[in-house]
């Protein structure tokens, strides 16, 4: 049996008259990366409060690590390491004077927290700028900053609003690998975010957010085949690609499209990998082979297309 | 799903769990920020100033007089006002100035959800933000009321006697929670306002609304509800209680009292005294510590009360505000 971390039963929360998380069943498992996706305004947020105890849910029930965070919410607080979106420090005090004031509201006594700040500053790479005021700090730093707090708090979950955003590439990209890391340490993390190629690349599982509704639910792959009907697209350029080609690919198994694009270029939408099978019968049937393109499904495309595909229903 | 039982038992762990950290680490902003060393400045250097002129006043008299110690907080000489005077409207500032952006600030700096995701309750955040508040108007002001009896034992070279010492010590105790009272006031519009420089100047505002019009406000309707025109000696006096009860409200007015009270110790009373009521006392002689100390009771117990009232309103207000930014 899987083990769920989190777990929320028909989760709602209204402001008034709006609802801004309705309905929610949230199961994130032991160990897994997922990643709550939506547009901005979605209840993305909401959710994470609720799950910290920040927020008091209207309806429905929490539980985290097996605790309420309403009612046990030190015993969540001591275990989840939660990173919000813009992570604030004080601007008066360095780096390290930050963590410190931390650990102490952690319980942590001298010499362990001594240990446990040097360590955590320099896996983020900020042992240098420690002693420097978090005022003098870019927004990256301030992240890694973020991340060497929960690092010294040495959470079993870690909760990540928008950890991304607002980085630049590199920054957004060293970002990911640290999140690869907290989960080969066995972390469980949840993060949510709306920029959807750097959620594909570190989450096991997403979830799609809209109006305080989760709609969809599952691996990448899962939604892609959901929503887009085939889980890859392989573009190749033939020379000549006659009739019996054509034929000769969709009769591949897994093969679900076919489509010409111009003169010599064929675009296939497959369930799997077919690339090996795909050259095979090029060669097969006489063809000269130019290029031969996989395009992994995009998270970009299962929400564009999602979302389109609600935004008509809803329309009609 | 868990049983609804289990939402309705009463939440878990220690709500002061964490104070300590948060008291520390406020007091040592406190401590060391511009605006503090600002106003402590002013405050010594008023307390400086005004004692001097209580030791050159009492030197050039035949110092028969007693309590000279006392006549360091309330000489006045013009242009100067006395000590207190500075105090009173000095006090509030420094209270105002201490906690105007307490939580606000957390929610400008978006440390707020940050620190709150440590295992500690609101409570410990909010407390320990106005204890550190008091304790620094305490240290500040027991620093000034030292330096004040060191500079009076060097002028007149004797050391003060045991009632001064206890007049003036419960005097300083009025002091800090006259501070209390306007740091509750700050941290209310600092829970509130979520610009630090709106609830600032609220708070001022609500400062000089009863320092300034307060009094006006109190003798306006002091007369307006009651019978008109007070003609009789009791209608009179019926409405001189009433609007010396008004003028109570205002935390001024109690500081005051109680100032005049402790450090002037021939006050039997404040506001109308009859002619029957002064039969066989003897004008001018002061009136034994515990007597006076009986005096400012209300107003001591008032302003302490009124203190921790502002504290409750904050903490409510606080608890069931929503985290987000």
């Amino acid at each position: 049996m899987t083990e769920h971390v989190i777990r929320t039963w028909r989760l709602t929360k209204r402001y008034g008259e709006f609802l801004a998380v309705n309905d929610l069943d949230l199961k994130v498992r032991r160990g897994e990366v997922y990643g709550l996706l939506g547009p901005n305004g979605s209840g993305k947020t909401t959710t994470i409060l609720m799950l910290l105890g920040l927020t008091e849910p209207t309806t429905g029930s929490v539980q985290v690590l097996g605790y309420d965070p309403m009612r046990q919410p030190l015993q969540v607080k001591s275990r989840v390491g939660y990173l919000p979106d813009e992570v604030g420090f004080y601007d008066r005090l360095t780096g390290r004077e930050n963590l410190i004031y931390t650990s102490k509201l952690l319980g942590l006594g001298r010499s362990e927290f001594t240990k446990r700040i040097d360590r955590a500053l320099e896996q983020m790479g900020l042992a240098e700028a420690a002693d420097n005021r978090v005022g003098t700090y870019s927004r990256g730093m301030r992240q890694r900053l973020g991340v060497a707090e929960l690092l010294i708090k040495r959470p079993q979950v870690v909760i990540m609003d928008e950890p991304t955003l607002g980085l630049d590439p590199e920054a957004a990209h060293g970002f990911l690998g640290t999140i690869k890391e907290l989960r080969e340490q066995g972390i469980t993390v949840l993060l949510s975010s709306h920029l959807l190629h750097q959620v594909q690349e570190v989450c096991d599982r997403v979830g799609l957010f809209r109006h305080g509704r989760m709609l969809l639910e599952g691996t990448v792959r899962e939604l892609a085949e959901q929503v887009l009907g085939g889980g890859y697209r392989i573009e190749l350029q033939v020379d000549g690609p006659d009739g019996d080609l054509q034929r000769q690919l969709q009769r591949l198994p897994g093969v679900t499209a076919l489509e010409m694009d111009g003169a010599d270029r064929l675009v296939l939408k497959t369930t799997d990998d077919l690339r090996p099978q795909v050259a095979q019968a090029v060669v097969r049937s006489g063809g000269r082979l130019f290029s031969l393109d996989l395009d992994r499904p995009s998270l970009d495309e299962v929400y564009a297309k999602y979302f389109e595909e609600v935004a008509h229903a809803q329309a009609a | 799903m868990p049983r609804l039982r289990e939402r309705e038992t009463k939440r878990e762990g220690s709500p002061w769990k964490g104070i300590s950290a948060v008291v520390t680490k406020e007091l040592a902003d406190h401590l060391s920020s511009v605006r503090m060393l600002i106003l402590e400045l002013l405050i010594l250097a008023t307390a400086g100033v005004t004692a001097y002129m209580a030791l050159s006043n009492v030197s050039r008299t035949s110092g028969q007089e007693d309590f000279l110690f006392l006549k360091l907080f309330t000489t006045s000489q013009d242009p100067l006002p006395a000590f207190v005077g500075f105090l009173g409207f000095l006090v509030p500032l420094i209270a105002i100035a201490l906690a105007f952006d307490a939580v606000n600030g957390e929610f400008s700096q978006r440390t707020l959800s940050r620190v709150l995701a440590q295992p500690i309750y609101r409570d410990a955040l909010l407390l320990g933000k106005f204890l550190s508040g008091l304790l620094t108007l305490s240290m500040v002001l027991s620093a000034i009321w030292l330096v004040l009896m060191g500079l009076g034992i060097i002028g007149y070279g004797i050391p003060p006697s045991a009632e001064e010492v206890a007049r003036s010590l419960v005097f300083l105790v009025v002091t800090i929670f006259y501070g209390g009272i306007w740091l509750g006031v700050g941290l209310i519009f600092s829970t509130v306002l979520r610009q630090p420089a709106t609830a600032a100047l609220a708070s001022i505002a609500t400062w000089l609304f009863f320092t300034i019009f307060w009094d006006i406000i109190a003798s306006v309707f002091g007369r307006a509800i009651g019978p008109r025109p007070a003609i009789t000696v009791d209608q009179l006096v019926a409405q001189g209680a009433r609007i010396q009860a008004l003028s109570r409200i205002s935390p001024n007015t109690l500081f005051i009292e109680a100032m005049v009270g402790l450090l002037n110790p021939a006050t039997r009373s404040f506001g109308l005294v009859l002619p029957s009521q002064l039969q066989g006392a003897i004008a001018g002689a002061p009136l034994p510590f515990g007597e006076s100390l009986m005096l400012i009771w209300p107003h001591l117990t008032g302003m302490i009360a009124v203190t921790i009232l502002l504290f409750a309103v904050s903490y409510v207000l606080f608890q069931r505000q929503e985290i987000r930014a």
